[in-house]
Protein backbone atom coordinates (compact mmCIF):
# COMPACT_ATOMS: atom_id res chain seq x y z
CA UNK A 1 0.00 0.00 0.00
CA UNK A 2 1.38 3.38 -1.03
CA UNK A 3 0.02 6.72 0.17
CA UNK A 4 1.11 10.36 0.55
CA UNK A 5 2.39 11.79 3.85
CA UNK A 6 1.56 15.41 3.16
CA UNK A 7 3.11 17.03 0.08
CA UNK A 8 6.76 16.05 0.53
CA UNK A 9 6.80 12.40 1.65
CA UNK A 10 5.31 9.05 0.74
CA UNK A 11 4.87 5.86 2.74
CA UNK A 12 5.07 2.32 1.38
CA UNK A 13 3.55 -0.28 3.72
CA UNK A 14 4.20 -4.01 3.37
CA UNK A 15 2.01 -5.25 6.20
CA UNK A 16 0.45 -4.28 9.52
CA UNK A 17 2.12 -6.63 12.02
CA UNK A 18 5.66 -7.17 13.24
CA UNK A 19 6.72 -10.00 10.96
CA UNK A 20 10.07 -11.13 9.64
CA UNK A 21 8.86 -11.27 6.03
CA UNK A 22 7.53 -7.73 6.20
CA UNK A 23 10.78 -6.60 7.80
CA UNK A 24 12.80 -8.11 4.91
CA UNK A 25 10.77 -6.17 2.35
CA UNK A 26 11.18 -2.97 4.36
CA UNK A 27 14.93 -3.53 4.49
CA UNK A 28 15.22 -4.35 0.83
CA UNK A 29 13.42 -1.18 -0.26
CA UNK A 30 15.16 1.16 2.16
CA UNK A 31 18.61 -0.25 1.35
CA UNK A 32 17.92 0.01 -2.35
CA UNK A 33 16.70 3.61 -2.10
CA UNK A 34 19.66 4.65 0.00
CA UNK A 35 22.10 3.25 -2.56
CA UNK A 36 20.22 4.21 -5.73
CA UNK A 37 18.40 7.39 -4.86
CA UNK A 38 16.31 9.20 -7.48
CA UNK A 39 16.54 12.93 -8.25
CA UNK A 40 14.91 14.81 -5.38
CA UNK A 41 15.25 11.92 -2.89
CA UNK A 42 16.15 13.27 0.56
CA UNK A 43 16.12 10.23 2.85
CA UNK A 44 13.99 7.34 4.01
CA UNK A 45 13.01 5.95 7.40
CA UNK A 46 12.33 2.22 7.71
CA UNK A 47 9.86 1.17 10.40
CA UNK A 48 8.30 -2.13 11.53
CA UNK A 49 5.94 -2.37 8.57
CA UNK A 50 6.91 0.24 6.00
CA UNK A 51 9.29 2.78 4.53
CA UNK A 52 8.64 6.53 4.57
CA UNK A 53 10.45 8.37 1.79
CA UNK A 54 11.10 12.11 2.03
CA UNK A 55 11.64 14.06 -1.18
CA UNK A 56 12.04 17.61 -2.46
CA UNK A 57 8.95 18.26 -4.62
CA UNK A 58 10.71 20.98 -6.63
CA UNK A 59 13.66 18.78 -7.59
CA UNK A 60 11.33 15.89 -8.37
CA UNK A 61 9.20 18.06 -10.64
CA UNK A 62 12.23 19.59 -12.36
CA UNK A 63 14.00 16.35 -13.15
CA UNK A 64 11.09 14.07 -13.97
CA UNK A 65 8.06 16.03 -15.19
CA UNK A 66 8.84 16.16 -18.86
CA UNK A 67 10.31 12.71 -19.13
CA UNK A 68 7.27 11.23 -17.45
CA UNK A 69 4.86 12.80 -19.92
CA UNK A 70 1.73 14.37 -18.53
CA UNK A 71 2.40 13.88 -14.84
CA UNK A 72 3.08 17.13 -13.03
CA UNK A 73 2.33 16.13 -9.46
CA UNK A 74 5.59 15.41 -7.60
CA UNK A 75 3.74 12.82 -5.51
CA UNK A 76 2.53 10.97 -8.60
CA UNK A 77 6.02 11.06 -10.08
CA UNK A 78 7.62 9.62 -6.93
CA UNK A 79 4.86 7.06 -6.66
CA UNK A 80 5.48 5.83 -10.18
CA UNK A 81 9.24 5.66 -9.54
CA UNK A 82 8.61 3.55 -6.43
CA UNK A 83 6.14 1.28 -8.22
CA UNK A 84 8.66 0.58 -10.99
CA UNK A 85 11.26 -0.08 -8.39
CA UNK A 86 9.10 -2.52 -6.43
CA UNK A 87 8.37 -4.47 -9.59
CA UNK A 88 12.09 -4.92 -10.18
CA UNK A 89 13.05 -5.57 -6.57
CA UNK A 90 10.98 -8.74 -6.34
CA UNK A 91 13.60 -11.21 -7.42
CA UNK A 92 16.38 -9.66 -5.39
CA UNK A 93 18.34 -11.83 -2.96
CA UNK A 94 18.18 -10.91 0.70
CA UNK A 95 21.67 -10.06 1.89
CA UNK A 96 23.15 -11.59 5.04
CA UNK A 97 22.49 -9.95 8.39
CA UNK A 98 25.30 -8.18 10.14
CA UNK A 99 25.78 -9.60 13.63
CA UNK A 100 26.73 -7.08 16.33
CA UNK A 101 27.88 -8.42 19.68
CA UNK A 102 27.31 -6.14 22.63
CA UNK A 103 29.10 -6.74 25.97
CA UNK A 104 26.92 -6.15 29.01
CA UNK A 105 27.80 -5.90 32.68
CA UNK A 106 24.63 -7.29 34.29
CA UNK A 107 23.35 -6.35 37.76
CA UNK A 108 24.92 -4.32 40.54
CA UNK A 109 25.44 -0.64 39.85
CA UNK A 110 25.10 -1.30 36.13
CA UNK A 111 21.72 -3.00 36.39
CA UNK A 112 19.83 -1.80 39.48
CA UNK A 113 16.59 -3.57 38.46
CA UNK A 114 18.05 -7.02 37.70
CA UNK A 115 16.83 -8.50 41.00
CA UNK A 116 13.36 -7.04 40.51
CA UNK A 117 13.15 -8.60 37.03
CA UNK A 118 14.25 -11.96 38.50
CA UNK A 119 11.73 -11.79 41.35
CA UNK A 120 8.88 -10.78 39.02
CA UNK A 121 9.49 -13.85 36.88
CA UNK A 122 10.40 -16.34 39.67
CA UNK A 123 13.90 -16.74 38.35
CA UNK A 124 17.39 -16.30 39.77
CA UNK A 125 19.43 -13.33 38.52
CA UNK A 126 21.74 -15.79 36.75
CA UNK A 127 18.78 -17.27 34.90
CA UNK A 128 17.70 -13.79 33.77
CA UNK A 129 21.23 -13.07 32.53
CA UNK A 130 21.44 -16.36 30.65
CA UNK A 131 18.01 -15.88 29.04
CA UNK A 132 18.77 -12.28 28.06
CA UNK A 133 22.26 -12.97 26.74
CA UNK A 134 21.17 -16.23 25.10
CA UNK A 135 18.81 -14.53 22.70
CA UNK A 136 19.25 -13.16 19.21
CA UNK A 137 17.61 -9.84 18.60
CA UNK A 138 16.65 -8.30 15.30
CA UNK A 139 16.91 -4.51 14.94
CA UNK A 140 13.57 -3.58 13.34
CA UNK A 141 14.07 0.16 13.40
CA UNK A 142 15.85 3.03 15.16
CA UNK A 143 14.04 5.94 16.72
CA UNK A 144 13.04 7.65 19.98
CA UNK A 145 16.63 8.81 20.55
CA UNK A 146 19.69 8.78 18.25
CA UNK A 147 20.85 5.20 17.79
CA UNK A 148 18.07 3.69 19.96
CA UNK A 149 17.20 0.22 18.57
CA UNK A 150 13.71 -1.30 18.54
CA UNK A 151 14.64 -4.96 19.08
CA UNK A 152 12.52 -8.01 18.51
CA UNK A 153 12.98 -11.49 19.92
CA UNK A 154 13.24 -11.26 23.71
CA UNK A 155 12.17 -14.31 25.72
CA UNK A 156 8.76 -13.75 27.33
CA UNK A 157 10.09 -15.51 30.44
CA UNK A 158 11.81 -12.27 31.43
CA UNK A 159 9.13 -9.80 30.33
CA UNK A 160 8.60 -7.18 33.06
CA UNK A 161 6.37 -4.09 33.20
CA UNK A 162 7.92 -0.61 33.16
CA UNK A 163 8.77 1.07 36.47
CA UNK A 164 5.81 2.88 37.98
CA UNK A 165 7.95 6.01 38.39
CA UNK A 166 10.38 6.68 35.55
CA UNK A 167 13.96 7.64 36.39
CA UNK A 168 14.84 11.24 35.57
CA UNK A 169 18.19 10.23 34.14
CA UNK A 170 19.41 6.91 32.79
CA UNK A 171 23.12 6.60 31.98
CA UNK A 172 24.11 6.06 28.34
CA UNK A 173 24.65 2.37 27.56
CA UNK A 174 21.97 1.12 29.96
CA UNK A 175 20.27 -2.11 28.88
CA UNK A 176 16.62 -2.25 29.82
CA UNK A 177 13.41 -4.25 29.65
CA UNK A 178 9.91 -2.84 29.14
CA UNK A 179 7.17 -5.43 28.80
CA UNK A 180 8.27 -7.81 26.05
CA UNK A 181 10.83 -5.37 24.68
CA UNK A 182 14.50 -4.96 25.39
CA UNK A 183 16.81 -2.18 24.25
CA UNK A 184 19.85 -0.05 24.95
CA UNK A 185 19.80 3.67 25.74
CA UNK A 186 22.51 5.24 23.49
CA UNK A 187 22.45 8.64 25.21
CA UNK A 188 21.51 9.66 28.71
CA UNK A 189 17.76 10.36 28.89
CA UNK A 190 14.87 10.04 31.33
CA UNK A 191 13.06 6.71 31.06
CA UNK A 192 10.95 4.05 32.74
CA UNK A 193 12.53 0.79 31.59
CA UNK A 194 13.81 -1.81 34.07
CA UNK A 195 17.59 -1.55 33.93
CA UNK A 196 19.33 -4.93 34.03
CA UNK A 197 22.81 -3.98 32.85
CA UNK A 198 25.05 -1.55 31.05
CA UNK A 199 27.35 -1.78 28.03
CA UNK A 200 30.67 0.07 27.81
CA UNK A 201 30.18 0.32 24.02
CA UNK A 202 29.19 3.67 22.57
CA UNK A 203 26.07 3.15 20.47
CA UNK A 204 25.99 6.68 19.10
CA UNK A 205 28.95 8.83 18.05
CA UNK A 206 27.97 11.98 16.18
CA UNK A 207 31.42 12.28 14.55
CA UNK A 208 31.31 8.79 13.00
CA UNK A 209 29.81 7.90 9.63
CA UNK A 210 27.30 6.36 10.13
CA UNK A 211 26.88 7.81 13.62
CA UNK A 212 24.94 4.83 14.94
CA UNK A 213 26.58 1.49 15.81
CA UNK A 214 23.37 -0.36 14.95
CA UNK A 215 21.31 -0.26 11.80
CA UNK A 216 17.89 -1.64 11.00
CA UNK A 217 18.34 -5.24 9.84
CA UNK A 218 21.27 -6.00 12.16
CA UNK A 219 21.18 -8.94 14.57
CA UNK A 220 22.25 -8.14 18.13
CA UNK A 221 23.74 -10.61 20.59
CA UNK A 222 24.47 -9.63 24.18
CA UNK A 223 27.22 -11.30 26.23
CA UNK A 224 28.01 -10.88 29.92
CA UNK A 225 31.24 -9.23 31.13
CA UNK A 226 32.52 -8.56 34.65
CA UNK A 227 32.33 -5.18 36.38
CA UNK A 228 36.14 -4.98 36.20
CA UNK A 229 36.12 -5.53 32.44
CA UNK A 230 33.30 -3.03 32.11
CA UNK A 231 35.31 -0.31 33.87
CA UNK A 232 38.48 -1.02 31.88
CA UNK A 233 36.59 -1.07 28.60
CA UNK A 234 34.86 2.17 29.45
CA UNK A 235 38.16 3.82 30.31
CA UNK A 236 39.65 2.71 26.97
CA UNK A 237 36.74 3.92 24.86
CA UNK A 238 36.86 7.42 26.36
CA UNK B 1 36.35 38.26 18.17
CA UNK B 2 33.28 39.21 16.18
CA UNK B 3 30.00 39.09 18.11
CA UNK B 4 29.84 38.89 21.91
CA UNK B 5 26.67 37.86 23.70
CA UNK B 6 25.98 40.32 26.53
CA UNK B 7 22.62 38.82 27.52
CA UNK B 8 21.23 35.47 26.48
CA UNK B 9 17.51 36.03 25.84
CA UNK B 10 14.94 33.25 26.18
CA UNK B 11 16.10 30.71 23.59
CA UNK B 12 18.55 31.66 20.88
CA UNK B 13 20.08 28.84 18.85
CA UNK B 14 22.11 28.46 15.68
CA UNK B 15 19.99 26.77 13.00
CA UNK B 16 20.24 26.05 9.29
CA UNK B 17 17.81 24.11 7.09
CA UNK B 18 18.23 20.94 9.13
CA UNK B 19 20.13 17.70 9.43
CA UNK B 20 18.94 15.31 6.75
CA UNK B 21 20.05 11.79 5.96
CA UNK B 22 20.31 10.51 9.53
CA UNK B 23 16.69 10.01 10.55
CA UNK B 24 17.02 6.28 9.92
CA UNK B 25 19.50 6.28 12.82
CA UNK B 26 17.05 8.11 15.08
CA UNK B 27 18.72 11.49 14.59
CA UNK B 28 16.17 14.30 14.54
CA UNK B 29 16.22 16.89 11.76
CA UNK B 30 16.26 20.15 13.81
CA UNK B 31 16.75 23.28 11.65
CA UNK B 32 14.86 26.56 11.50
CA UNK B 33 11.23 26.45 12.60
CA UNK B 34 10.43 29.13 9.99
CA UNK B 35 12.56 28.18 7.01
CA UNK B 36 11.33 31.00 4.73
CA UNK B 37 12.56 33.65 7.16
CA UNK B 38 15.91 31.90 7.58
CA UNK B 39 16.42 31.56 3.83
CA UNK B 40 15.51 35.18 3.11
CA UNK B 41 17.69 36.51 5.95
CA UNK B 42 20.65 34.67 4.43
CA UNK B 43 19.96 35.89 0.90
CA UNK B 44 19.82 39.49 2.17
CA UNK B 45 23.39 39.31 3.44
CA UNK B 46 24.79 37.51 0.40
CA UNK B 47 24.95 34.04 1.99
CA UNK B 48 23.70 30.84 0.44
CA UNK B 49 20.11 30.44 1.60
CA UNK B 50 20.81 27.45 3.84
CA UNK B 51 23.62 29.05 5.85
CA UNK B 52 23.40 28.95 9.65
CA UNK B 53 21.73 31.93 11.34
CA UNK B 54 20.44 32.73 14.81
CA UNK B 55 16.89 31.68 15.61
CA UNK B 56 15.65 34.05 18.31
CA UNK B 57 12.56 33.12 20.32
CA UNK B 58 10.24 35.74 21.90
CA UNK B 59 12.78 37.48 24.16
CA UNK B 60 15.89 38.28 22.17
CA UNK B 61 19.51 38.46 23.26
CA UNK B 62 21.80 41.49 23.47
CA UNK B 63 24.71 41.26 21.06
CA UNK B 64 27.82 43.42 20.76
CA UNK B 65 29.35 43.70 17.28
CA UNK B 66 33.12 43.87 17.52
CA UNK B 67 33.60 44.38 13.79
CA UNK B 68 31.84 46.22 10.96
CA UNK B 69 29.20 43.81 9.69
CA UNK B 70 26.28 43.30 7.33
CA UNK B 71 23.24 41.73 8.99
CA UNK B 72 19.57 41.08 8.20
CA UNK B 73 16.74 40.36 10.62
CA UNK B 74 13.60 38.61 9.36
CA UNK B 75 10.66 36.66 10.80
CA UNK B 76 8.62 37.95 13.70
CA UNK B 77 9.01 41.54 14.91
CA UNK B 78 10.73 41.29 18.28
CA UNK B 79 11.56 45.04 18.26
CA UNK B 80 15.27 44.99 17.49
CA UNK B 81 17.15 48.20 18.25
CA UNK B 82 20.77 49.23 17.78
CA UNK B 83 21.92 51.82 20.32
CA UNK B 84 18.27 52.68 20.94
CA UNK B 85 17.17 53.21 17.33
CA UNK B 86 14.87 50.62 15.84
CA UNK B 87 16.29 48.36 13.12
CA UNK B 88 14.10 47.77 10.07
CA UNK B 89 13.43 44.12 9.22
CA UNK B 90 13.73 42.21 5.92
CA UNK B 91 16.61 44.24 4.48
CA UNK B 92 20.42 44.36 4.67
CA UNK B 93 21.72 46.55 7.50
CA UNK B 94 25.27 47.76 7.89
CA UNK B 95 26.31 47.70 11.57
CA UNK B 96 29.27 49.69 12.78
CA UNK B 97 31.93 48.10 14.96
CA UNK B 98 31.21 48.60 18.68
CA UNK B 99 27.40 48.81 18.30
CA UNK B 100 24.98 46.94 20.51
CA UNK B 101 21.89 45.13 19.20
CA UNK B 102 19.02 44.57 21.61
CA UNK B 103 15.55 43.11 21.30
CA UNK B 104 12.46 44.42 23.07
CA UNK B 105 8.76 43.66 23.04
CA UNK B 106 7.27 41.02 20.81
CA UNK B 107 5.07 42.86 18.28
CA UNK B 108 4.27 40.11 15.81
CA UNK B 109 5.31 36.51 15.27
CA UNK B 110 7.24 34.36 17.69
CA UNK B 111 10.71 33.91 16.19
CA UNK B 112 13.16 36.27 14.52
CA UNK B 113 16.13 35.21 12.38
CA UNK B 114 19.42 37.07 12.40
CA UNK B 115 21.82 36.33 9.56
CA UNK B 116 25.30 37.83 9.28
CA UNK B 117 27.27 38.15 6.06
CA UNK B 118 29.57 35.11 5.87
CA UNK B 119 27.55 33.04 8.34
CA UNK B 120 28.51 31.81 11.79
CA UNK B 121 31.75 29.87 11.97
CA UNK B 122 30.61 26.66 13.64
CA UNK B 123 31.43 23.10 12.61
CA UNK B 124 29.09 20.96 10.59
CA UNK B 125 28.09 17.83 12.44
CA UNK B 126 26.41 15.21 10.28
CA UNK B 127 26.25 17.72 7.41
CA UNK B 128 24.43 20.43 9.36
CA UNK B 129 25.19 23.37 11.66
CA UNK B 130 21.83 23.12 13.42
CA UNK B 131 21.72 22.84 17.19
CA UNK B 132 20.30 19.50 18.40
CA UNK B 133 19.61 20.46 22.00
CA UNK B 134 18.81 17.05 23.47
CA UNK B 135 21.85 15.26 22.06
CA UNK B 136 23.96 18.40 22.71
CA UNK B 137 25.50 18.49 19.25
CA UNK B 138 25.78 21.03 16.45
CA UNK B 139 25.43 24.81 16.55
CA UNK B 140 27.32 26.56 19.33
CA UNK B 141 28.62 23.73 21.56
CA UNK B 142 25.32 21.91 21.13
CA UNK B 143 23.40 24.39 23.24
CA UNK B 144 21.52 27.69 23.24
CA UNK B 145 23.55 30.91 23.21
CA UNK B 146 24.50 32.13 26.69
CA UNK B 147 25.88 35.31 28.15
CA UNK B 148 29.59 35.63 27.38
CA UNK B 149 29.54 33.45 24.24
CA UNK B 150 31.70 34.73 21.41
CA UNK B 151 30.34 34.02 17.95
CA UNK B 152 32.89 33.94 15.16
CA UNK B 153 31.83 34.84 11.62
CA UNK B 154 33.19 33.50 8.31
CA UNK B 155 34.41 35.79 5.53
CA UNK B 156 31.63 37.35 3.50
CA UNK B 157 30.70 37.14 -0.18
CA UNK B 158 31.56 39.78 -2.77
CA UNK B 159 27.96 40.98 -2.91
CA UNK B 160 27.88 41.53 0.84
CA UNK B 161 31.20 43.34 0.67
CA UNK B 162 30.07 45.80 -1.99
CA UNK B 163 26.81 46.38 -0.10
CA UNK B 164 28.78 47.20 3.07
CA UNK B 165 30.97 49.66 1.19
CA UNK B 166 27.92 51.35 -0.27
CA UNK B 167 26.03 51.63 3.03
CA UNK B 168 29.16 52.76 4.86
CA UNK B 169 29.43 55.77 2.55
CA UNK B 170 25.85 56.78 3.27
CA UNK B 171 26.20 56.21 6.97
CA UNK B 172 27.03 59.61 8.44
CA UNK B 173 27.98 58.84 12.09
CA UNK B 174 24.98 56.61 12.91
CA UNK B 175 25.74 53.21 14.46
CA UNK B 176 23.96 51.47 11.59
CA UNK B 177 22.68 52.07 8.07
CA UNK B 178 19.85 50.05 6.50
CA UNK B 179 19.51 49.58 2.75
CA UNK B 180 16.77 51.66 1.14
CA UNK B 181 15.06 48.55 -0.26
CA UNK B 182 13.47 45.52 1.37
CA UNK B 183 11.74 42.22 0.63
CA UNK B 184 7.96 42.01 0.24
CA UNK B 185 7.86 39.37 2.95
CA UNK B 186 4.07 39.18 3.11
CA UNK B 187 4.10 36.96 0.03
CA UNK B 188 6.04 34.34 1.94
CA UNK B 189 4.97 34.73 5.55
CA UNK B 190 1.54 36.07 6.46
CA UNK B 191 2.16 37.11 10.07
CA UNK B 192 -1.44 37.13 11.21
CA UNK B 193 -2.82 36.34 14.62
CA UNK B 194 -4.87 33.15 14.86
CA UNK B 195 -4.06 31.93 11.34
CA UNK B 196 -5.88 29.30 9.37
CA UNK B 197 -3.55 26.42 8.54
CA UNK B 198 -3.99 24.19 5.51
CA UNK B 199 -3.92 20.49 6.28
CA UNK B 200 -3.88 17.24 4.29
CA UNK B 201 -5.58 14.20 5.78
CA UNK B 202 -3.23 12.01 7.82
CA UNK B 203 -2.74 8.25 7.65
CA UNK B 204 -5.40 7.50 10.31
CA UNK B 205 -7.82 10.30 9.36
CA UNK B 206 -10.63 7.83 8.64
CA UNK B 207 -10.27 6.23 12.09
CA UNK B 208 -11.63 9.30 13.91
CA UNK B 209 -15.32 9.80 14.66
CA UNK B 210 -17.17 11.84 12.06
CA UNK B 211 -17.99 14.38 14.77
CA UNK B 212 -14.30 14.78 15.61
CA UNK B 213 -13.35 15.12 11.95
CA UNK B 214 -15.93 17.89 11.62
CA UNK B 215 -14.84 19.65 14.80
CA UNK B 216 -11.22 19.51 13.72
CA UNK B 217 -11.98 21.75 10.73
CA UNK B 218 -14.65 23.95 12.37
CA UNK B 219 -13.28 24.82 15.78
CA UNK B 220 -10.15 26.71 16.63
CA UNK B 221 -7.41 25.39 18.90
CA UNK B 222 -5.34 27.24 21.46
CA UNK B 223 -1.58 26.83 21.37
CA UNK B 224 -0.57 25.79 24.89
CA UNK B 225 2.38 27.29 26.78
CA UNK B 226 4.01 23.81 26.79
CA UNK B 227 4.70 24.20 23.08
CA UNK B 228 8.29 24.22 21.92
CA UNK B 229 10.56 23.42 18.98
CA UNK B 230 9.59 19.77 19.23
CA UNK B 231 5.89 20.38 18.83
CA UNK B 232 2.91 22.64 19.40
CA UNK B 233 0.40 21.25 21.87
CA UNK B 234 -3.12 22.38 21.13
CA UNK B 235 -6.27 22.47 23.21
CA UNK B 236 -9.83 22.64 21.95
CA UNK B 237 -12.56 20.09 21.38
CA UNK B 238 -11.27 16.59 22.24
CA UNK B 239 -10.58 14.63 19.05
CA UNK B 240 -11.71 11.03 19.43
CA UNK B 241 -11.17 7.76 17.61
CA UNK B 242 -14.03 5.48 16.56
CA UNK B 243 -12.35 2.75 18.57
CA UNK B 244 -9.09 2.31 20.42
CA UNK B 245 -6.20 1.80 18.02
CA UNK B 246 -3.07 -0.22 18.76
CA UNK B 247 -0.41 1.22 16.51
CA UNK B 248 3.16 0.35 15.74
CA UNK B 249 5.63 3.22 15.66
CA UNK B 250 6.34 4.61 12.23
CA UNK B 251 8.00 7.67 10.71
CA UNK B 252 6.51 11.11 11.33
CA UNK B 253 7.19 14.28 9.35
CA UNK B 254 7.51 18.02 9.93
CA UNK B 255 3.92 19.17 10.41
CA UNK B 256 2.41 15.78 11.29
CA UNK B 257 -0.62 16.31 13.56
CA UNK B 258 -0.96 13.42 15.97
CA UNK B 259 -3.66 12.80 18.54
CA UNK B 260 -2.52 11.30 21.86
CA UNK B 261 -5.10 9.55 24.10
CA UNK B 262 -6.18 12.82 25.78
CA UNK B 263 -7.59 14.02 22.43
CA UNK B 264 -5.47 17.20 22.26
CA UNK B 265 -3.65 17.52 18.93
CA UNK B 266 0.13 17.94 18.75
CA UNK B 267 1.73 19.45 15.64
CA UNK B 268 5.22 18.00 15.30
CA UNK B 269 7.82 20.61 14.38
CA UNK B 270 11.57 21.03 13.77
CA UNK B 271 12.83 19.04 16.79
CA UNK B 272 10.29 16.21 16.44
CA UNK B 273 11.25 12.61 17.12
CA UNK B 274 11.83 10.60 13.98
CA UNK B 275 9.10 8.04 14.73
CA UNK B 276 5.85 8.08 16.65
CA UNK B 277 3.03 5.76 17.61
CA UNK B 278 0.00 8.04 17.98
CA UNK B 279 -2.68 8.19 15.29
CA UNK B 280 -2.19 10.98 12.77
CA UNK B 281 -5.22 13.03 11.82
CA UNK B 282 -3.46 15.39 9.45
CA UNK B 283 -0.35 16.81 7.90
CA UNK B 284 0.29 20.57 7.59
CA UNK B 285 0.93 21.70 4.00
CA UNK B 286 4.66 22.50 3.69
CA UNK B 287 3.97 26.13 2.67
CA UNK B 288 2.18 26.74 5.99
CA UNK B 289 4.87 25.31 8.30
CA UNK B 290 6.59 28.70 8.72
CA UNK B 291 3.22 30.25 9.55
CA UNK B 292 2.68 27.70 12.33
CA UNK B 293 6.18 28.40 13.67
CA UNK B 294 5.31 32.08 14.11
CA UNK B 295 2.19 31.46 16.22
CA UNK B 296 2.76 32.46 19.84
CA UNK B 297 1.67 30.22 22.70
CA UNK B 298 -1.69 31.53 23.87
CA UNK B 299 -2.86 32.34 20.35
CA UNK B 300 -5.21 30.14 18.39
CA UNK B 301 -5.07 28.36 15.08
CA UNK B 302 -7.70 26.70 12.96
CA UNK B 303 -7.44 24.17 10.15
CA UNK B 304 -8.78 23.96 6.58
CA UNK B 305 -8.52 20.92 4.40
CA UNK B 306 -6.42 21.23 1.25
CA UNK B 307 -5.99 18.75 -1.58
CA UNK B 308 -2.61 17.25 -2.35
CA UNK B 309 -2.64 18.88 -5.80
CA UNK B 310 -3.22 22.34 -4.31
CA UNK B 311 -0.59 21.86 -1.62
CA UNK B 312 1.93 20.80 -4.26
CA UNK B 313 1.05 23.71 -6.56
CA UNK B 314 1.38 26.26 -3.74
CA UNK B 315 4.72 24.76 -2.72
CA UNK B 316 6.15 24.83 -6.25
CA UNK B 317 4.92 28.41 -6.79
CA UNK B 318 6.56 29.61 -3.59
CA UNK B 319 9.82 27.90 -4.39
CA UNK B 320 9.89 29.50 -7.82
CA UNK B 321 9.14 32.91 -6.27
CA UNK B 322 11.98 32.37 -3.83
CA UNK B 323 14.36 31.53 -6.65
CA UNK B 324 13.38 34.78 -8.36
CA UNK B 325 13.76 36.69 -5.13
CA UNK B 326 17.26 35.25 -4.74
CA UNK B 327 18.21 36.50 -8.21
CA UNK B 328 16.91 40.02 -7.58
CA UNK B 329 18.59 40.24 -4.17
CA UNK B 330 21.93 39.16 -5.64
CA UNK B 331 21.56 41.88 -8.26
CA UNK B 332 20.56 44.51 -5.66
CA UNK B 333 23.49 43.69 -3.39
CA UNK B 334 26.04 44.26 -6.14
CA UNK B 335 24.37 47.39 -7.53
Amino acid sequence: MIEPVGDAAIVIRFGSEIEYRTHRKVQMLSNYLTQNSFNGFIECIPSYTGVTVFYDPLLVEKSHAYKAGQIFSPYKIVRSIIEDLLANLKGEEAEAHRIVEIPVCYGGECGPDLEFVAKQNNLTTDEVISLHSGGEYLVYMLGFAPGFPFLGGMSEKIATPRRSTPRTSIPAGSVGIAGKQTGVYPISTPGGWQLIGQTPLRLFLSEKEPPSLLQAGDVVKFYPISYKDFLEWKEESK
Amino acid sequence: MTITTLRSGLLTTIQDLGRYGYQKYGVIVSGAMDSYSLRIANLLVGNSEGEAALEITLMGPTLLFEKDMLIAITGGDLSPTIEGASVPLWRPVFVKKGSKLQFGLQKSGCRAYLAVAGGFAVNEIMKSKSTYLRAEIGGYQGRAIQEGDILEVNSMSEGAFSQIEKLKNKQNKRPFQPANWSVRWNEFLPLIKNPNIRVLPGAQYEKFTSHSKEQFFIQSFRVSPQSDRMGYRLSGPAIELEEKLEMLSEAVAHGTIQIPPDGNPIILLADRQTTGGYPKIGQVATVDLPVVAQVMPGQSISFTEITLEDAERLYLEKEKNLKQLAVSITYKLKQ
